[in-house]
């Protein structure tokens, strides 16, 4: 299903994005960034504003199945892109396989940053450039957590990464 | 962030012709441009995305090397296969750097031309020569734990923060660049500029000129070579002294060096007399801290930072016995042997 919105004014540009498999033609002023337009024009809040300025990951989103900082990327620059937001993981009711291996490993504690150490670990799975556990803590070093869940988010990951299921 | 219009150019004339107008940016990634904005470091009236144009190619260059598209993502280029065998020296130090999200993101035109980051750059309620020309320099006699020992200025003391910089000068990389009075090609090691009294100039870029792509020479150091990178956590986090490091050995003897430093100045900082002294001298601690002496003998501190000056002393004697012993440091397992 296709979302259309208002008609440009002079600075606003049209864009078409594909959200979680969904069609969205959208138009949007060039200094929003694509975190913003998730959470504020799509009411997609799974994605979240921790630092809002590259330092903390929690805004991690997939973009043509790469993981980003949406924080850093002007919305205007995404034309066309295929994005992928935590509530695009589970399907059916069921739970996406990182999700379910993050609640065995009980890898978080308050959640905040949840959202996108999950998406940023699919990002991890998809390049397929971790083979070890230092390989994992190295690659999914670009998301903090405050509470201190390292070691239970590194094993999470591992057990997805190595077997494919919690 | 301050208002702005924004274009997409459709291919490399219309992005130069769009250039030419007053404060105008091309927009890559974004990854330090968005950032400087919304800070109102920086806050340009126009950008150019400059992301449809076709400079994203790695591929071999007639004669030997490689030539590195100012489009590609960091870590396209440092996972690419002809750079992991060629260059290792570059792909570790790339992936020393940043996150894999900033990586991913990040292009290598906007990596040689990122900004410092100083605090008080970042700062707009201090005076900064970089941001504000002529209001001063607050990190002078401030907070300076992360501010350069080498090559600094009475203006500026501030660092150029990229990793994948360091490694380009070790390999004598060339930048190429187009604008509106054609195409040049500048040595990476000219590219970026000491603060002097222009500290506003972080590189030799003029006005409505646009980094194509980057050449690495047909030399690659594919075993004798180490980016050792020292830093307040072991990973996401700028140098506060890095090591590039590329030799030849044979038999023991230094053949061939080059080493670039890091985190301690405006530019990679780079010694070519220094480096040509090392040939034909032999591959153990006495040579690399006698060079480590010569490189930073010129070194200042500025008072916090002067552990800076030490901490890189053995960060090249270590960095010089990685590479003469072909184990590179690994930016996975950070056990520094």
């Amino acid at each position: 299903m296709d979302k259309t919105v208002n008609p440009p004014t002079s600075n606003d540009l049209q864009i078409a994005l594909t959200i979680n498999g969904q069609g969205h033609t959208l138009v949007v002023e060039p200094w929003v960034t694509l975190l913003d337009l998730l959470r504020d024009n799509i009411g997609l809040t799974g994605t979240k504003k921790g630092c809002d300025h590259g330092q903390c990951g929690a805004c991690t989103v997939l973009v043509n199945g790469k993981r980003i900082n949406s924080c850093l990327a002007l919305a205007v620059t995404k034309d066309g892109a295929e994005i992928t937001t935590i509530e695009g993981f589970a399907s059916g009711g069921k739970l996406h396989a990182l999700q379910t291996a993050f609640v065995h490993h009980d890898a978080f504690q308050c959640g905040y940053c949840t959202p996108g150490q999950i998406c940023s670990a699919q990002g991890l799975l998809d390049e397929g450039h971790a083979k070890t556990r230092d390989d994992v803590r190295e690659l999914m070093s670009g998301n903090l957590c405050r509470c201190g869940a390292y070691t239970n988010i590194t094993d999470a990951v591992m057990q997805v990464m190595l077997d494919g299921s919690p | 962030m301050t208002p702005f219009s924004f274009v997409r150019a459709d291919s490399l004339s219309h992005a130069i012709q769009e250039g030419r107008n007053p404060n105008t940016r091309f927009i890559a990634g974004g990854t330090n441009l968005v950032d400087l904005m919304k800070q109102n470091v920086d806050r340009p009236s126009r950008l150019i995305d400059i992301s449809a144009l076709d400079l994203g190619a790695i591929a071999e260059r007639d004669g030997g090397g490689i030539s590195l598209g100012a489009m590609a993502s960091n870590a396209d280029t440092a996972y690419h296969p002809l750079i992991k065998e060629r260059y290792p020296l570059l792909a570790s130090a790339i992936l020393a750097g940043a996150s894999p999200q900033l990586r991913n993101a990040a292009t290598n035109g906007g990596n040689l031309n990122q900004r410092t980051r100083c605090y008080y750059f970042y700062d707009t309620a201090t005076p900064c020569n970089k941001r504000e020309p002529g209001s001063g320099c607050s990190a002078i006699g401030g907070v300076n734990r992360i501010h350069a020992i080498l090559g600094a200025s009475n203006d500026c003391i501030a660092t150029h923060p990229s990793d994948m910089c360091v490694a380009l000068s070790a390999l004598d990389a060339v930048v190429h660049v187009t604008g509106p009075d054609g195409d040049r090609s500048i040595p990476l090691i000219d590219y970026h500029r000491l603060p002097g009294n222009e500290p506003w100039r972080d590189n030799v870029l003029e006005d409505g000129e646009l980094v194509t792509s980057i050449d690495l020479p047909a030399e690659t150091f594919p075993t004798n070579y180490s980016y050792l990178k020292l830093r307040d956590r072991l990973s996401y986090a700028f140098a506060l002294v890095s090591v590039a490091v590329a030799l030849q050995v044979d038999a023991s003897t230094i053949q061939h060096a080059r080493v670039a430093l890091g985190g301690v100045a405006h530019k990679p900082w780079r010694d070519l007399d220094i480096e040509h002294s090392l040939i034909g001298k032999p591959a153990d601690d006495a040579t690399y801290r006698a060079f480590a002496d010569s490189l930073l003998s010129q070194a200042v501190g500025q008072g916090a930072n002067d552990f800076k000056i030490d901490l890189a002393r053995a960060a090249i004697v270590r960095a010089l016995r990685q590479a003469a012993a072909g184990t590179p440091q690994s930016q996975s397992n950070k056990r520094i042997i």
